[in-house]
């Protein structure tokens, strides 16, 4: 087996690579202990053709290669020769850096110590004043000392500390810059990593929070979720967090989300570190969402991964670096608990905070998934709920012997949100939230919100017919009253024709009564009564 | 000084006194330094004291040859090689040490 490249070479290495290939500064690597064709050797696989900027005169690789025994000290001396060969080697490229790896060597392969300290003092120096930026390589060997021999006290400008541990199993890199003279340098632990291309180191968190907010809304791809956001669904580049217990419809609402977003014509990244993409593409197939047409287009891409492979570390550059060459606009991650697996929580806080700024600096809607263990629903596992725009909340309610699924907008950055839940439910024609019932028992959902449902419809009809009742009551009440207007009336009328009659009768009778007596009268020659006088008048007409 | 003695003795093959071998010593030295003149001198009365005729000194000024410094390996100057006789032998320093000098040549038995 190869034996790996330590990180420092490597480190120097990229220096002088990176000088030669993207700077045009060409460089000298001194190799105090590997040689050059196991050096050359170990870093192709990593991505560096060192013979050939070597052929472009654009690297200079020298091995010096010392060892004590061959060496017998007879008196003063310095090392010019080790000047001389800098020197040569750097005139012969232009070199304008130097990488000394391991440079410490010499106080094992040289006698007199204190001549090696001096004289790699005097080199520093030399080195500087030639203008050529160096890296030298050192080794720690106890937890106090930077260095071996403490050469870092030779160095002013800049130290930079390479760790390397090994936590449950899982290893990570991790870079300190311990001093950098005339900068403002972070001063956190940087994790870093070496794969096919170097080493990449991922700032823990970026310096600012200065990214852009765009106002835009994106849909959720469920049309009631989006009528819950303020009607119009998340803000484009926001983080979203769908956490719940387990079979709650995370995954279906994600991919909901991808969905709509392949719809749109957007590219979407989904990260599946828990099932396999098939897996997921049939699974959600069941509930309507034909993801498959999306992968066939290129919409649509996954990367399903176990975050064990790798450690937490090798996660984040993964998805960097799959998120720098598909560009999407949306990604999916499902479930950032998973990287729990693998990491202590405060690593998965600063992943996933370094992941949050990422996309966000990239303006990509972020959907991630956590499962949270029954009874801490609000406590997001990763605890990074505060790192999310929106929170979704997914929960089971047990009522009346079912398990029934509710959804609520925990909080919302920047919208109005609806503060109801809502019980959704998964059909074959995707996911659709439904009200829910509050009653005095809670909320009711399933079978019981059916079964509520049925009364009240059963309340209003039997209203309904209540109230049909008192109308015709009242009809045929109105009827019989109208009815027994009419009898009254007709009697009233025979009655007053009756009575009519009978007063008419009498007004006939009394005048006659009044003739005859005037008739009488005049017969019998009555006077000065007034009698008289009427009954003469009227006499006098009649005639 | 003993174990250098025995190990001489017992090579099987011993230089033999009576057939000469021309000892190719090579000295690098950077430019005219101090070290360097005193190195030379030193070397050059040795010689003459226990190689009388049958040595030959080749004096490398890296400053003048750089390239010449991979070949040999030299990091530190003066550099002693000891070319021939075989096996190979580094010395390093102004040479003012003559006993180490003499036990790094493989000189000490002939005193």
């Amino acid at each position: 087996m190869e034996a790996p490249v330590p990180a420092k070479t490597l480190f120097g290495l990229e220096f002088l690579v990176r000088g030669a290939t993207q700077y045009s500064e060409p460089g000298v690597f001194m190799s105090f202990e590997e040689s050059i064709p196991d050096l050359t050797k170990n870093v192709a696989s990593l991505g560096f053709d060192l013979d050939r900027l070597v052929a472009d005169k654009k690297l200079f690789v020298d091995h010096v290669s010392i060892t004590r025994s061959e060496f017998r000290e007879t008196g003063e001396y310095d090392l010019d020769g080790l000047f001389i060969r800098i020197a040569d080697a750097a005139q012969r490229v232009g070199a304008r850096r130097v990488v000394l790896d391991t440079i410490e060597a010499l106080f094992g392969d040289l006698p007199n110590p204190g001549i090696v300290r001096g004289e790699i003092r005097r080199l520093f120096n030399w080195l500087k004043q030639k203008g050529l930026t160096t890296v030298i390589t050192a080794e720690r060997d106890q937890p106090d000392r930077l260095t071996r021999h403490g050469i870092e006290e030779f160095v002013s400008d800049c130290v930079i500390l390479l760790d390397h541990r090994i936590r449950e199993e899982i290893s990570t890199r991790r870079l300190r810059i311990v001093k950098y003279r005339g900068s403002t340098h972070g001063t956190n632990e940087y994790p870093f990593l070496i794969d096919d291309q170097g080493i990449s180191v991922l700032p823990i968190s970026s310096l600012g929070l200065d990214h852009d907010a765009p106002a835009e809304r994106v849909s959720s791809g469920i049309s009631r979720l989006d009528v819950m956001l303020g009607g119009k669904g998340f803000c484009r580049g926001s983080s979203i967090l769908a956490s719940g217990t387990a079979g709650t419809g995370k995954t279906s609402i994600a991919a909901h989300f991808a969905d709509a977003a392949c719809r749109r014509g957007e590219r979407c990244l989904f990260f599946a570190f828990e099932e396999s993409p098939r897996q997921i593409v049939r699974n959600m197939r069941s509930i309507g969402i034909d993801l498959e047409p999306w992968v066939r287009k290129g919409l649509l891409q996954f990367l399903a991964a176990r975050p064990t492979y790798g450690g937490i570390e090798q996660v984040l550059l993964l998805t960097h670096k799959r998120i720098s060459s598909f560009q999407p606009s949306v990604v999916v991650v499902d479930p950032v608990t998973n990287l729990l697996m693998v990491s202590t929580q405060n690593e998965v806080r600063s992943m996933l905070t370094r992941l949050v700024d990422f996309l966000k600096t990239q303006g990509i809607t972020a959907i991630f998934t956590s499962l949270t263990a029954a009874g801490s629903l609000e406590a997001s596992e990763a605890d990074v709920s505060s790192l999310m725009d929106t929170w979704l909340l997914l929960k089971t309610i047990e009522v009346g012997g079912e398990r029934n699924r509710a959804l609520y907008v925990l909080k919302s950055r920047g919208m109005e949100h609806s503060n109801q839940i809502r019980e959704f439910v998964l059909t074959d024609d995707g996911l659709r939230l439904l009200d829910v019932y509050l009653g005095p028992e809670g909320v009711l959902t399933g079978s019981a919100r059916v079964s509520q449902e049925m009364r009240e419809k059963a309340v209003v009809t039997f209203r309904r017919q209540e109230l049909e009742t008192r109308r015709r009551e009242l009809e045929r009440k109105r009827r019989i009253f109208e009815a027994r207007m009419v009898m009254l009336r007709a009697e009233f009328e025979a009655e007053e024709e009756i009575i009519q009659q009978t007063i008419s009768e009498s007004e006939l009778l009394g005048e006659e009564v009044v003739q005859d007596r005037g008739q009488m009268v005049l017969s019998r020659q009555a006077d000065s009564s007034s009698y008289k006088k009427e009954a003469r008048a009227k006499a006098t007409r009649k005639r | 000084m003993r174990t250098t003695k025995a190990k001489t003795r017992a090579r099987p093959r011993k230089p033999d006194p009576r057939k000469p071998v021309v000892w190719n010593l090579r000295l690098y030295v950077a430019g005219q330094t101090p070290k360097s003149v005193r190195a030379i001198s030193n070397l050059k009365v040795l010689c003459e004291e226990h190689l009388m005729g049958r040595y030959r000194i080749e004096v490398i000024d890296l400053r003048k040859n750089p390239q010449l410094a991979r070949g040999d390996q030299i990091v530190a100057i003066p550099t002693l090689v000891r070319r021939l006789p075989r096996p190979l032998r580094t010395i390093i320093g102004d040479l003012s040490n003559s006993v180490r000098l003499l036990v790094g040549l493989d000189l000490r038995e002939v005193d």
